[in-house]
């Protein structure tokens, strides 16, 4: 028997019932659609978080102080309190830390920032230069800061676009104004480029960034920074530069080997790696779920397979009296199943990709359509055609050809 | 009717006996029958409902096998022959017409004149169509390829049931009541289609219960209780056209 010829058989077939086709066909089609967009809402937030975090700067590495003792009556400090960290933490890294290839102090406060009659409340950094290279930051206009700004603590400051946006009218620029920040005038040397919302939703817009010294002496007037940033060698490396940190800390801490560290050392590779694990399950949820309506449409092919062989056994008769072998009619049936399937999975498809377009266009949520998903999905389903079409097409097979005839 | 001449048959069965086991009971169907048929004979099987006749029809299509006795389909002993070799023969050799037509719905006149040759590789799509349309000409619904089976009549559909047992080139065609559902003019119409193609050479085998579709037949098998009890050529074969046309013109029913 021609293979070319069995297909033409069962297209025929299927021509002839055509809404009874397409019934069947819905079950996959809903299946494989929802699977392929819940993938793609799952992939996408996966996506995006990622994309928020390496815009963070995929090589930083944050050191936030941490208390390793309670004080007093046990009592633990809020980190920001703590004063842990200092200057020459800074400098011992720089000169000691091979994986490390660029560290600033940071420092920060909140305040009303206002120029002439506008004001906006915001906060701000202080920072080294080399900072918007640990952050992969940069300069929309003007000029950054210099060591000697550090060094003479200078009243000057780079802002971002949400604080351009509220202290200037639409068209000035900025580069040469005086802002007053808690009162203390800064001078705008520079505006920084556009970084939007990070993972958190923080605005990483709003803000001023100024000589950490400037910030440290006149606005917030401590001795001790807050926290420190480091940008290791390559993403990699950041394993290493972590120890590498931690070592050369705890010596400057003077800390024992008994000791707990009095610090915390955070890379944005862990952080990227704890959300996309966060959302993977998530994908794996939505894709399991989905799955499930796949099964259902699996069940709903055997259904009509079933039923579609009982209400035609008398044509299955007429074909085994006009010569079909039982391997016919098996593969008859089971081209059919599986027919109904892949148009079914096909169609369901391009309604996934559609919907995931939709959700995107609508929702404004991220998705991502995975060539895997596709793939996974097609061959899915059609063996989804070939499993539950697999024993009607048997039943089938096995028909006597006299009894089949006679059936009413 | 002896061995010696094998090879002039189209069938030859011997002591063909045919039981079913309904559950501790056994229905003996065909109790050893025997004959021959010729190249060119048209021998209908006659016979009281429940004689047999169905169930040696369907041991002489290859649709069931006998449960003793032999059968030899064109020299061929089909008792040794697997599912498979019968469906092969059924495709090659044999063209049944059955008294319910057992048309496919909502399937045109050609693709159901098709049918059986899909079951047979060597041919192509045109050869296919080809003879299928040929075959429709000689039931004479050359006009009517397109049309599907609800949108004919009762004797054009089973004309259409005809031709797709013609269109295998088959070496007999065996029929079942194939006017049983039909009126007397359509009947003979049937009946004068089935002598054309036997007098273009076609070996046929009709079962039927009414004896003046018999007078139409070169030979008469009659069955009773399993067993052949008379046997006989048709001296005086009525001709199925004159016949139709000896019916009154206006014929009310
Ligand atoms: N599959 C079967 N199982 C059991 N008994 C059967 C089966 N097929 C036929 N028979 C029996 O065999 C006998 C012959 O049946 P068959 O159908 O051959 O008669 P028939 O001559 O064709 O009758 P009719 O003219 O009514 O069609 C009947 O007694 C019938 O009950
Ligand atoms: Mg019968």
């Amino acid at each position: 028997m021609n293979f070319f010829n069995l297909i033409r058989i069962a297209l025929r077939a299927l021509q002839r019932n055509k809404l009874r086709a397409f019934l069947t066909m819905l079950g996959i089609i809903i299946g494989v659609g929802a699977v392929i967009a819940m993938v793609a809402i799952g992939q996408g937030s996966k996506q995006s978080i990622q994309d928020q975090l390496s815009s963070m700067g995929s090589n930083m590495i944050t050191i936030r102080p941490n208390s390793n003792s309670t004080v007093g009556g046990g009592a633990r400090l809020d980190a920001t309190n703590l004063q842990t960290l200092k200057l020459e933490d800074v400098q011992a890294i720089e000169r000691q830390a091979k994986f490390i290839t660029a560290v600033s102090p940071q420092v920060s406060g909140r305040g009303q920032a206002i120029s002439g009659a506008l004001n906006w409340p915001t906060s701000i950094q202080g920072v080294a230069p080399n900072y918007l290279d640990i952050r992969d930051w940069e300069l929309k206009d003007g000029v950054p800061f210099s060591d000697n700004d550090v060094k003479a603590a200078s009243k000057v400051c780079l802002i971002g676009q949400t604080v351009v946006e509220n202290l200037f009218s639409a068209g000035e620029s900025p580069v040469g104004k005086t802002i007053r920040f808690n009162k203390i005038p800064f001078k705008v040397i520079g505006v920084l480029s556009e970084k939007g919302e990070n993972a958190f939703g923080q605005d990483q817009d709003d803000i001023i960034l100024a000589p950490y010294s400037t910030v440290q002496k006149r606005i917030l007037a401590i001795p001790y920074i807050q926290n420190i940033y480091a940008a290791a060698l390559d993403e990699n490396s950041s394993a290493q530069a972590t120890a590498e940190v931690s070592e050369i800390l705890r010596t400057a801490h003077k800390l024992k080997a008994t000791d707990d560290d009095d610090f915390t050392v955070r890379t944005q590779a862990e952080l990227i790696n704890t959300f996309s694990s966060t959302s993977q399950l998530l994908t794996v949820l939505l894709a399991a779920i989905a799955g499930i309506s796949l099964v259902v449409g699996g069940i709903g092919i055997m259904n009509i397979m079933y039923v579609s062989v009982t209400e035609r056994t008398k044509e299955i008769g007429l074909r085994m009296s006009i010569g079909a072998r039982g391997i016919d009619i098996l593969l008859q049936f089971l081209i059919e199943a599986i027919l109904i399937s892949i148009t079914g999975g096909i169609i369901g498809i391009i309604l996934g990709i559609t919907a995931s377009r939709l959700i995107t266009v609508f929702l404004s949520w991220p998705t991502l359509v995975s060539e895997s998903s596709i793939v996974l999905s097609f061959l899915v389903c059609t063996v989804t055609g070939v499993f539950f079409g697999y024993y009607p097409a048997v039943k089938a097979s096995r028909l006597d050809p006299i009894e089949a005839l006679r059936y009413e | 009717m002896n061995n010696s001449n094998n090879n002039n048959k189209i069938l030859e069965i011997k002591e063909l006996k045919r039981e079913f086991r309904m559950g501790t009971e056994i229905v003996r169907a065909l109790k050893g029958v025997s004959f021959d048929v010729s190249p060119g004979e048209f021998v209908t099987i006659m016979g009281s409902s429940g004689s047999g006749k169905t169930t040696l029809l369907n041991v002489l299509g290859c649709l069931d096998k006998p449960s003793d006795g032999t059968y030899l389909l064109d020299g061929v002993n089909i008792g040794q022959l697997s599912r498979d070799e019968l469906a092969r023969l059924r495709n090659r050799k044999i063209g049944f017409v059955f008294q319910a037509y057992n048309l496919l719905a909502r399937t045109s006149a050609l693709e159901n004149v098709e049918l059986p040759l899909f079951y047979n590789s060597a041919l192509t799509a045109s050869d296919r169509r080809e003879r299928a349309i040929k075959a429709l000409e000689a039931v004479k619904l050359a006009e009517r390829l397109d049309h599907m089976p609800n949108q004919l009549s009762g004797g054009q559909q089973q004309r259409v049931a005809i031709a797709r047992a013609l269109v295998n080139e088959p070496v007999m065609i065996l029929a079942d009541e194939a006017t049983g559902n039909l009126d007397t003019r359509t009947s003979y119409e049937i009946m004068a289609l089935l002598q054309e193609l036997n007098q273009n050479g076609k070996t046929i085998v009709f079962v039927t219960h009414e004896p003046d579709i018999a007078a139409f037949s070169s030979r008469t098998v009659m069955l009773r209780d399993g067993r052949v009890i008379k046997d006989s050529k048709n001296e005086n074969i009525k001709s199925a056209r004159q016949a139709l046309a000896d019916l009154p013109v206006t014929d009310d029913y």
